[in-house]
């Protein structure tokens, strides 16, 4: 992946088994981050190809691998701030028959019937994430942290089979994070789902993570368990710099 | 001045100029919530339109009212064609570079009108319009279709932004064009919908503005300032506003002729423009987005 003259990544390669919560580590400037992005298709690769349950999707566009059950959320958390929290649920459900004006004049005891289930799986993901306190707050006014759980409760919405998460543990205090890994475990544990994670918390890697990749200079360094990954002394290399006895 | 000499001399024209600013406004708003620039060649786009009508009805030799949906049809499928050739491709820049752009569209547009139609005055239909007389009120045929059919687009707007996918998603583009991308908004054709909405609204207020007064090539120009200021009283982004703001400004521009001469009323589009700056620069319904 070419930012003019500057290759951010490069020769970067590896597959993400289905069921896994697989880690992304490595230092500022590895590549991490615009890997992250060509995954969910935010960056067109200048070369090379990325396939998604063994189809190629390299050219599809954001919307489309949404659809396909891609779904990703963001360093700094994203809402639509103007609507409430369980809105902010409910309106990424696909598929409502009330989204047409058709169905609404015409089906209206269907729409409703589908409002009704679309509110109540909403309602079960506020319980599930322990918001509904906040449920009819404006998504704008919740806190940081909060705005990462609901993150992950629009992942729930749209039963999403690869989740990209971009630092979820970024600005959230430790009794939050621990929930959010609670909430991470049991989706990957109970509903199948496929987890990529970029984190800089070693201790979140180590609980949650298996395998590891750490990369560096955009290319893949080492990928393996977190003890394996951590012991490979190319990691500290990375992490702190060159030795100074290699450097000399 | 008697209840009947206002109403008729002064809030009547002014809620039907009021409905053809408003109409103007809501492209505006519609295109800053969704691309997050002002648009500068709304209303030569607008004057455009109200030539397309024109050309329905001396070509195809349709009425006037027969001409207006195709005009708003043909206007929309224009508006996307602009997009396409000259704002597309500066998505990326900064907005200002597409304000400046679309100052060079206008400028294109109106020498376009001008190539094709001319520079002088014309009209839908020739004669004069005798207005009905209700109850000492006095209003003519077009001033009442001008008012149902804003009524009716903005109805419409409204249904299909609140119980439409795609109104649903421009909503969610407005919001947070990000989120909306990554949770299955195809970007790309929400932009299509607001040129063809934004479009098709801009045609409807200029054929208004030609049958309630003349056609020429400047009339689109001439009403920009006070559909931005419309836009902007209501506060950018809100449709709700864009109306409200229309008809403020239009039955203000009518009573500010009590005590400026008519040739200057525009100047009180241009006063309102600056007192909302000044002390409520959000616009009256905060806006920002749909």
């Amino acid at each position: 992946m070419d930012f003019g003259s500057f290759r951010a990544v490069d020769g970067c390669s590896f597959s993400v088994a289905k069921g896994s919560i697989t880690g992304l580590v490595g230092p500022n400037g590895a590549g991490k981050t615009t890997v992250f992005n060509m995954i969910a298709g935010a960056l067109r690769p200048s070369g090379g190809r990325i396939a998604y349950r063994g189809e190629d999707i390299t050219a599809l566009a954001p919307d489309r691998r949404f659809h396909k059950g891609a779904v990703r959320t963001f360093q700094i958390p994203h809402e639509f701030h103007h609507l409430s929290v369980i809105e902010n649920l409910m309106v990424v459900a696909p598929a409502q028959p009330g989204e047409t004006l058709l169905s609404n004049w015409f089906s209206r005891a269907r729409v409703r019937k589908a409002e009704a289930e679309t509110s109540r799986r909403a309602w079960e993901a506020l319980e599930f994430l322990e918001l509904t306190h906040v449920a009819h707050q404006r998504a704008g006014q919740i806190s940081g942290g909060q705005k990462k759980l609901l993150e992950l409760g629009r992942t729930i919405m749209t039963d999403a089979e690869l989740v990209l998460l971009d630092e979820p543990a970024a600005g959230v205090n430790r009794t939050l994070l621990r929930k959010l890994e609670e909430k991470i475990e049991y989706l990957n544990r109970e509903r199948g789902y496929t987890f990529i994670l970029i984190e800089h918390d070693m201790e979140m890697i180590e609980r949650l993570c298996e395998p590891v990749i750490c990369m560096a200079e955009g290319k893949v360094l080492i990928e393996g368990s977190f003890q394996t990954v951590r012991s490979d002394p190319r990691v500290l290399e990375a992490y702190l710099g060159e030795r100074q006895g290699a450097a000399t | 001045m008697d209840m009947h000499s206002f109403i008729n001399f002064f809030l009547l024209p002014g809620i039907v100029q009021g409905s053809i600013y408003a109409l103007g406004a809501i492209g505006i708003t519609l295109v800053f919530a969704i691309m997050r620039y002002g648009h500068f060649a709304h209303g030569d786009l607008a004057t455009f339109g109200a030539f397309i009508a024109l050309a329905f009805t001396t070509v195809l030799g349709l009425s006037p009212y027969a001409a207006l949906p195709l005009a708003v049809l043909a206007t929309g499928v224009f508006a996307v064609a602009l997009d396409r050739l000259f704002y597309a491709h500066l998505r990326a820049m900064p907005k200002i570079i597409t304000t400046i752009a679309s100052f060079g569209v206008a400028l294109m547009l109106r020498s376009f009108v001008q190539v094709v139609w001319g520079v002088n005055t014309t009209s839908y239909t020739r004669g004069i319009t005798r207005p009905e007389n209700w109850f000492g009120i006095r209003v003519k045929s077009h001033e009442i279709v001008t008012l149902l059919v804003a009524i009716a687009l903005v109805v419409a707007l409204h249904l299909f932004l609140t119980r439409n996918k795609w109104g649903k998603a421009m909503r969610a583009m407005s919001d947070n064009p990000e989120l909306a991308l990554f949770s299955g908004v195809d970007n790309g054709k929400v932009i299509a919908l607001t040129w063809i909405i934004a479009g098709g609204l801009c045609a409807a207020s200029g054929f208004f503005l030609g049958l309630n007064t003349e056609l020429k090539s400047l009339m689109g120009w001439n009403i920009l300032l006070p559909t931005f200021a419309a836009a902007i009283l209501g506060g950018v982004g809100r449709i709700e506003g864009a109306i409200v703001g229309g008809l403020i400004v239009g039955i203000a521009e009518e009573l500010s002729v009590l005590v400026i001469p008519g040739e200057y009323k525009v100047m009180s589009a241009f006063g309102i423009l600056l007192l909302v700056l000044l002390f409520r620069p959000t616009g009256l319904f905060r806006g920002k987005v749909l």
